[in-house]
């Protein structure tokens, strides 16, 4: 009796698995990667200038009491042509946004904020992608907003459309 | 119909890969002058996963951000960093989603303890048996 019971359990067990390998297979791949680091203090980092003549970027100055939002782009980011707008929005409702340029030589950036707008405080070149794998960014652009003791409030992946200013707008406000 | 589905092959694959105009780090593709420190380099790139291709190892990663984290790790295996603590750095920016060594964590212990746990009902199962035979 208790056979006719145990008999159908491997193909149970089988059934389950193929299931689960199917929902497996057949989801779709996670294609953001999100940073380690929210809620955590920005890690240590010094940035030269990306332009001759602009201040660069440090850790040192996302500690300075005002919360800011650090934006890491750059000009061959074909999707950071795209958010350049929202950015000049956030710039025009007050808030100080610090750019990180990935990979960028001096005269494509340049090219780049001529044409798409400049709504940037700083700008630090990061030329071989370190402190983009210390902030644990995944690609470009991304931008993040870090309170005024230097801790990392919000991270967005991705190009900043129209309806995800509100949301920036409100880290930033929450962080102050 | 073909046509169309060529068009739709070619939309649905369309990378979203850009590169910079910048070369290569240095080290993304040269090896280090020490064997000893290349072949550690080389096995922790093949268990860190690349953000950008993410079914890929960094080590096989033609991205250009592959390239700049295996610039990364030899940089910092020859600055003496051991491959552990390198990882370890990764995971605490990635979280483990950026190694394919995952840590033993109350995420993935079952797939340490369902070997045994199928083992010993197997066990268990023969047990049956053997009794079953000694009866009869």
């Amino acid at each position: 009796m208790k056979r006719g019971f145990i008999i159908w359990v491997p193909l149970a067990l089988f059934v389950g698995f193929a299931i689960i390998f199917a929902i497996g297979l057949y989801a779709p791949v996670a294609r953001t990667v999100p940073s380690a680091l929210i809620g955590q203090s920005v890690p240590e980092f010094e940035l030269a200038g990306a332009l001759p003549g602009r201040p660069g970027l440090s850790s040192g100055s996302l500690r300075r009491g005002e919360p800011r939002v650090v934006n890491i782009f750059a000009s061959w980011c074909i999707p950071c042509r795209a958010e350049a707008p929202q950015l000049e929005e956030l710039a025009r409702r007050g808030v100080p946004i610090d750019g990180i340029a990935v990979r960028d030589r001096p005269q494509d950036l340049a090219a780049f904020l001529t044409t798409y707008g400049d709504p940037f405080a700083t700008i630090g070149a990061d030329n071989d992608r370190r402190v983009q794998l210390d902030l644990g960014s995944a690609g470009v652009p991304e931008t993040f907003v870090i309170d005024g003791q230097g801790i990392i409030r919000h991270q967005h992946i991705g190009a900043i459309t129209s309806a995800d200013v509100p949301a920036i707008l409100a880290a930033w406000e929450a962080a102050r | 119909m073909r046509a169309l589905l060529l068009a739709l092959a070619f939309v649905a694959s369309a990378p979203a890969l850009a590169d910079s105009l910048m070369p290569a780090a240095e080290y993304a593709n040269k090896q280090l002058p020490d064997a000893r420190q290349e072949a550690q380099a080389r096995a922790l790139m093949d268990t860190i996963r690349c953000l950008v291709c993410q079914g890929q190892a960094i080590g096989d990663s033609d991205a250009e951000m592959a390239g700049d984290m295996r610039a990364l790790i030899r940089t910092r295996i020859q600055a003496g960093e051991s491959p552990e603590q390198i990882r370890a750095w990764l995971v605490s920016r990635y979280g483990n989603w950026v190694t394919y060594d995952p840590p033993l964590d109350a995420m993935t212990w079952p797939l340490w303890a369902a070997p045994l746990l199928l083992v010993l009902f197997g066990l268990w199962l023969v047990r049956g048996r053997f009794k079953r035979r000694r009866k009869g």
